[in-house]
Order: C-alpha cells, then structure tokens, then sequence
C-alpha cells in the first residue's frame, strides 16, 4: 500500500484492517501521535485525513489510501496549524503533554475548515480527553485562535 | 498527612560530603565509552557514565556539580533533575532554582530525568521519588545550594583565566564580569575548567537574599510547552531501539490465576507476523514484529486460566466472587471500634452529653489513575551483560533493585531509562503486579533480542492499582448553640500503604486515615480511627492519597452537622478557625475570589438554579479552601465554577501552581462526578474509557485560583489542589436539592432538574 502522509508518499507494508496510527508509530516510526485507548475514546490518536480530523486507532489503513494524511509532525509545516502551536505555547496549554498531538491535530482541523467557531462549535469539535485536566487552557487558546478575544 | 513515610524504602543512607576533585573531561570520556554502543534517547549526558559517577557515594547527594550540571559552548545549561517530569512542571522549577543560584536564564535549560544513583538521592534521609508533592519542597535548599556550588565553580575558573581575585568578579546571567578591566567570560567558555575545579564545600557558599531573585517566584513559562505542542516530547511508549520485538499480553482476569491450557497456541504462534508465544506468570505474551499483531494476538489466546493450588498463600488472590456493590455494604456494615489515629479530649462523653447528635455512614469507591499512557516497557540485555529498560517511573533506585533483584543481576549491570510520564498521578511507583516492566525483561531474555511491551488500555485498567474504597461511620455531637463538640470518624478501610507493604496488626496506615486526620477546625473532642477490612483488590498511591477522599467525607459530613445546628457552613468554618490566622486569610480569600460567600439556591442570570459549597483541606503541606458553583440539568451535576484558594507557604512559580490547581480541580471533578471503578464476579466491569469515563471537556468548571503566600514552610503542590473540591461540589448538590450527598460519584445520583 501506499500511504500520502505529511506530502511524503510511504510504501507501508501492514495488514489492510491495520489501524493507522500502529503503522505511522511503528512502520514509519513516527511516534508524536499517540496511543491511549484504541476505542475512539480519549482522541489522543487524531490526525487530519484529508483536512477532517480522524481518529487514527480505528481507522483501518486501507481506508486511507490516496487520501492526504497529515500528523503532528507536520503541523508547523501548516500557518494554521503554526499559530496553533503558538497559541498552545502562549496559553501554556500543555502540562504531562500525551495527550496534545491530538488536541492540537483537533485544533487545526477545525480552525483550517471553519477559522472563527462560535462558542458552541468549540465545544463540539474540542472532545479529546486530557487526565491532566487542561481543558481551561485548551479552551482558552482556541478562542483566541478563534478570534474571541478572550484570554485566561 | 502522609509525609515520605517508610513506605519508600531508603536505598543508601547519607553520606558525609568531601570535596572532590571529579575530572569532567574524564567523566565526558566515560561518557562517550558507556554510550557508544547504547541507544540514547533525548539530549543531554549519557546517562550511563552519569551513574558511574553517581555510584561512589564519597559527596552528600546533591552537591558533586558535575553530576548535575553540563554547560555547554553554546551556554545551554543541561541539568539532570533528581525528579520525573509527568506534567506537574518540576523541570521547570528545577530550573529556576538552580539557575537562580548559578545566575543563568530558566531558559537556557535542558532538562532530563538523572539516572539511578547516589548523587541524585536528595531527599531526606537519603533517597528521591517524584511524588508526595515533595519534589521542590524538600529539595529546594539544596537545589540552591547546587547552583551556587556551580557559579563558585566558574568565578574561580575565570579567576584563573583572566588573572585576578576572585573576589573583584561578579556575574550577569551566563557570564562572568570582571567589572575593573571591562572583561567577561561566557558560563559556555568556562565550563570545563570550571568543572575540573574541586567542588567547594558546600557550607561555604552563600545563597542569595529572597529579596534578590530573578526568577524564583516568577510565572516563567514551563520550558517543555513547545516539544509537548508538536509531538516532539518522548515518553517510555515512544522509545524504540535497534532489533526491538514488540509485546502485548493477555492478563488472568483475576491475580493469582495461573496460565493453564491454552487451546489456540499453535494457531496464533502460525500468525503472520508473530514471533513467539511465552507463558509468564498471571499471563500469556505474544512477541511479534509490530505491536498491532502482537495486540491482536494476544486478545485471540484462549487461555485456560486455573485456580492457584493455594490461592491462601497470595496474598492478592482475587476471588471470583468479589463484587465493590457488596464489599461496600460489608464495609458499611462494620461497626468495629477500629484504631485511635487522633484522640483528643473524651468524644464518647462528649457525644452523650451533646445536646443533639447527628450519626451517618458516609461511603468512597474505587478509582483508576487513568493516565493517558498506558504503561510499557523496553527491556535490551545488552552484550557486556547489563540490562537496559525504558519505563515511566517515579523511583529510578527502586525500580533499579528491584529490577536486579528480579533478574539476578548486580544492580550496577542495571541501567533506568525514565523517559517523561504521560501522566502518572500515583500510577508509576513500584507496584508488585502492576508493572509490566517484570514481562519485558523476561521476554527480552527469552527471544535473545530487544523487547517493548506496552499494555493495552484494556490490560492496564485491568492491572493498575486502584484508590482505596471506604466506608466511614461518623457520630458529630452539638451543643445547644447548635456548634460542634464533639466527631468521631472510624474509617472501614484498606489503606493503600498497607496494601503494598503488608498490613502490621499494632498498626494503622496513615495514608488511609490522612484528611480525616490533621483537620484544623476547634472540634473539643474528635477521635478518628481506622477499622482496618483488607481489600482483596489492588490498592496504589492516587493523586493526594488519603486527602482524595477523606476530605470529601470529612467536609461532607461537616455540612451536615452545620444543617443540624441551623448554621451557614462558610460561616461555621470560620467560627472553628477562630484564632487559626492563617487558615481564616485562606478561607476568606476563597469566599473574595467568588465575589463573596453566597450559598443560595439562587437563580443565575441564565434562569438556571444554582447552589455554592465549600470544602477546605490541608494536603501535604499546604492549605486550601475551594467554592464550587453548580446547577442541576437533565438530572445531571454541572459544576459551572471552581474558585480555590491556596497557601502554599512560599513559592517557586507561581504559574505552575495556577496550572496545577486547575489540573487537580478537574481530577477532583472527574472523581466526585463520574469515577468508579466496579467489580463483580471479581472482574472490573470496565476496562477501557467508555465504561469508565473520566472528566471530558463539557464537564469541566471554570477554575479560578488565588495564591496565598503566607510565608509558612513551604508546602507541596501537585497533589493539594484536589481534595477540598469534591466536597465543595457535593455540599453544594446537598444545598441545591435538598438531598444529602453521602458518597462519591454523583454519577450514581438521579437528581431533579
């Protein structure tokens, strides 16, 4: 199969019914998106599939062949996703951080698709769960990305 | 209060302090030999020669600079920090107090876990761990010390270049400055002259006045935010080295079961892909070339568990018909006098001659930890016959004896690697069955090659240890004004120290009794006591221990007793605070943080109807207070505002504390309104997030924080922020419906709307 993952085309060598984040982690040894709960519980796993933000411990890999795959290694090579970094740095988002790949990943794929969410459609895209608790924080960047003006 | 208490072993006892003269271009040399045929993950010294170093034991921990400190030609500061960084920001920390001394930028850190060994156990009493919100507190002293030890150093190394008296130099952050001549030297310029230099007996350095700080007690940004914003961070899950398998495993599911037949083994050993199957104890490991096949394989085992031959003989035999429902009334149901934690004056004749009692059975569950991570490790044998693994810890030397001991090896062949925790609240201590780290060295030594492990979300949840559960019968007696004289609290419980040391029959466990225990309100005669019921489910150390849910029930039933005697529970508090200064500042900077008490019901500008409680705690070392806000919709608790006041005594940064606050209020949240981990048929029912849901976004409460810096001892403040919000949250539920709230999770509550 090949796989179209940060504008790079990989030859990967899985089982079809893979899940994509095993072969990006271990075939292709990129190790920033992470695994927490392989349900589609926790996002910890989210990428961008096509600008959509998927999360990856349950996306089959041949689901996504010649789709347009982008992880967080990529994210600064996006303006979207750079100032969501930015904001993530500025808002001290982070704390243990396992969990950030994928908040950031949902970040940038809402900003990309819809670059002022109201309130509510902060809510409904920012589902990703974090034990550390960031979840003020978080909130607090992406309304600033957002535009809203509003800091924490 | 649980303090470091002997449930960490002290591994080497203090040793008297000389200066040495420790060649750093010898230790670099060391370095580079030790290193060139391991694979070292992230920057900073090989960790191997470090040790070396850290093993002679001839200086007081904390005070061999070298061992510590590398500065490099680009003036970038590469520090080896005694403490595990999960998130709580103690890199950062370490930074700012080394660097405050040193007199070099937070920023110019690079921080790294040190290795196991000697030199990093500066702790008292000789040893380290990262918990017990101990890190800072216990090592600020000689933190400070290190780095003026360091910047001693370099004044001389430049005395020597440049010719003068040490005396006429001084320094700007990262250099020396001989202000006669208009000369300066770079900290990177001088280094490995400096650090050729004899370390100066640490007496006799002189630590700055507070009132000269340049970055203690400021909110500098945590150093690590931008690698953990881009996927750069490395955790134990992401360490890989050449030739590595990859592991997962299928668990007993109850401890103490042994492997028996296992019918499919021939066909999964066929799968492609997988290199091996190995029966381990309590378990069956798949070993294959990419972990996904490993995973699949080891769910696909149909293995015959069987019963041990003695299962009396394990001491954590899970019986099959442990069910938490039932444990909980049996806990409920014990009226055991229990042992004396705290007895002052005569409670009993207190009670009896109360002009009104108040008695209730108040109840806790079972919690998991739930980090994101889920536990792994890589185990490598290496060819000189030293063992390698990667694995989130919290107690590098613990881990490492335990580690020889298990692989019969001497404890210098064993080297641990400690990546960052992808959250640990209490998970990566040393847990007898609740590491994978014993598979990963078995199965590394049995395929010859190098293993990673990681367990599935539904094999940690199934091994991790778990919050005690408790039933707690209090009796609260009143006088006729309706105030308190008189509480009894006996707590029928395992605590988690006594269930990974053993249980002692002349002893209680603090950590089960701590937050009903050390309460600071004027109660004349109070008796709390623990009625020790083991639990035969395996108990750990969660995020503020005994705190997490004694202060619930404690301030709970204090609610209750205010409701009895017709008083206002703000106003009560601070009645049995009176003369308590410094608890009354606390309180009544919470009660301005929310724009003044106010505990309704009332109706918010929304239309909804709302309700405030209050909690207050004092957890390891520090003081809080937390209000909490909420309303009831669709039958369901939201918690719309946190506002906590905290005294931590002094502080480092006060924006870490802010941010911890906030992370411990959403933990306390997640516990008093969503959390329980249930067993029946002595299995857990849930084994992964959707039946065990932990706090999402939409439930979270806007969190305010004020710091009191009262300029007490200094206090800890990972764990402190947790334990006085869910009784906040409950005794406000209580105001709001008029219904007493007498056990956590809320979840179990059907409330009208």
């Amino acid at each position: 199969m090949e796989l179209s993952i940060n504008s790079q085309t990989y030859q990967v060598e899985a089982e079809g019914d893979t899940p994509l984040l095993w072969v990006i982690r271990d075939e292709l040894g990129l190790t920033g998106t992470k695994f927490g709960c392989g349900l589609a519980q926790c996002g910890a796993c989210s990428v961008m599939v096509d600008g959509a933000v998927a999360r990856s411990c349950v996306t089959p890999v041949e689901s996504v062949v010649g789709k347009n795959i982008t992880t967080i290694e990529a994210v600064e090579n996006d303006p979207v996703g750079k100032n969501v970094v930015a904001a993530w740095v500025k808002h001290q988002v982070p704390q243990c951080g396992y969990c950030q790949s994928g908040q950031v990943m949902a970040a940038m794929a809402l900003l990309k698709q819809n670059p002022h969410p109201t309130e509510d459609e902060i809510g409904a895209a920012m589902v990703n769960l974090c034990r550390c608790g960031t979840y003020n924080a978080i909130g607090a960047a992406v309304r600033d990305l957002a535009g809203h003006g509003e800091n924490i | 209060m649980v303090e470091l208490d002997p449930r960490f072993p002290k591994e080497n006892a203090l040793r008297d302090g000389n200066p040495v003269n420790l060649s750093r271009r010898g230790f670099l040399m060391a370095s580079a030999g030790a290193a060139a045929g391991a694979f070292v993950l992230g920057v900073g010294l090989p960790v191997g020669s470090a040790r070396a170093a850290a093993e002679t034991g001839d200086m007081a921990p904390g005070t061999r600079v070298p061992a510590f400190l590398e500065i490099r030609p680009d003036n970038s500061v590469h520090f080896q920090s005694p403490f595990a960084e999960g998130g709580q920001g103690v890199f950062t920390a370490m930074a700012q107090i080394v660097g405050e001394e040193l007199d070099a930028d937070p920023e110019a850190f690079i921080v790294e876990i040190a290795p196991a060994g000697h030199d990093y156990m500066v702790m008292p009493g000789g040893r380290r761990i990262t918990g017990g919100s101990s890190s800072v507190r216990t090592s600020y002293d000689t933190m400070r010390r290190l780095g003026a030890l360091a910047r001693q150093m370099l004044l001389q190394a430049a005395a020597t270049r440049l010719n003068v008296q040490i005396g006429e130099l001084t320094t700007e952050p990262g250099h020396v400055v001989h202000a006669a001549s208009g000369r300066s030297l770079a900290y990177g310029e001088l280094a490995s002259a400096a650090m050729n230099l004899p370390v100066p007996d640490p007496a006799s350095v002189k630590l700055k006045d507070p009132s000269q700080f340049k970055w203690i007690g400021k909110p500098l940004d945590r150093i690590d935010v931008y690698e953990k914003s881009t996927g750069k961070a490395v955790y134990a899950i992401d360490c890989k080295v050449d030739g590595m398998l990859h592991a997962a495993v299928q668990h007993a599911p109850r401890l103490g079961l042994d492997v028996g037949k296992i019918r499919n083994e021939d066909q999964i050993r066929a799968m492609k892909g997988v290199h091996s199957v190995h029966r381990l104890p309590g378990a069956v490991a798949v070993v294959a070339q990419r972990w996904w096949v490993a995973k699949r394989g080891a769910e696909a085992l149909q293995v015959d568990w069987s019963e041990p031959a003695d299962a009396k003989s394990n001491p954590r035999y899970m019986p099959a018909d442990f069910s938490t429902a039932a444990f909980s009334d049996r806990l409920a149901g014990d009226n055991g006098p229990g042992k004396d934690a705290e007895n002052v004056g005569d409670t009993e004749n207190a009670l009896k001659n109360a002009k009104t009692t108040v008695s209730a059975t108040y109840r806790t569950q079972l919690v998991h930890h739930a980090q994101l991570e889920p536990a792994s490790t890589l185990a490598r044998f290496n060819d000189d016959g030293s063992l390698e693994v990667w694995m989130p810890n919290q107690a590098p030397e613990q881990f490492r004896a335990d580690i020889a001991k298990r692989a019969g090896l001497d404890p210098a062949k064993v080297m641990v690697h400690s990546p960052l925790l992808g959250g640990f609240f209490g998970r990566h201590f040393l847990y007898d069955s609740a590491n994978p780290y014993p598979q990963a060295i078995a199965l590394a030594k049995a395929v010859g090659k190098p293993v990673k492990l990681i367990w599935s979300r539904e094999e940690e949840f199934l091994r991790d240890t778990m919050r005690p559960m408790a039933a707690v019968h209090f009796r609260g007696g009143l006088d006729a004004d309706g105030m308190p004289v008189a509480l009894e609290a006996v707590s029928v419980c395992e605590g988690p120290s006594e269930s990974i040391n053993g249980h002692k029959d002349d002893k209680l466990d603090p950590a089960a009794v701590e937050g009903l225990t050390g309460k600071a309100y004027a109660i004349p005669n109070h008796r709390i006591a623990q009625n020790y019921v083991k639990n035969p489910a395996v108990l750990g150390y969660w995020r503020s221990v005994g705190n997490s849910m004694n202060d619930f029930l404690y301030e709970t039933f204090l609610d209750e007793l205010a409701d009895k005697g017709g008083k206002d529970p703000y106003e009560l508090r601070l009645h049995l605070l009176k003369g308590n200064q410094r608890l009354t500042n606390l309180l009544k900077a919470a009660g301005d943080l929310s724009g003044g008490w106010k505990r309704g019901p009332f109706t918010a500008a929304d239309g909804t109807r709302r309700a405030r409680g209050v909690g207050m705690a004092s957890p390891f070392g520090s003081q809080t207070a937390a209000i909490a806000e909420v309303s009831i919709s669709n039958g369901k608790v939201v918690v719309h505002d946190v506002w906590q006041a905290i005294d931590p005594g002094s502080i480092v940064n006060p924006a870490i504390i802010e941010a911890q606050v906030r992370s411990a209020t959403a933990l306390g949240l997640s516990e008093v309104l969503l959390e329980e981990a249930v067993y029946e048929n002595g299995e857990p029912v849930a084994r992964n997030y959707d039946l065990y849901p932990i706090l999402p976004p939409d439930r979270m409460a806007q969190v305010h924080v004020r710091i009191v810096e009262s300029g007490a001892k200094m206090g800890g403040i990972g764990e402190p922020g947790l334990p006085a919000v869910p009784p906040a949250v409950a005794n406000a539920v209580s105001t709001l419906t008029g219904k007493r709230v007498r056990r956590m999770p809320l979840s179990r509550y059907t409330f009208e709307s």
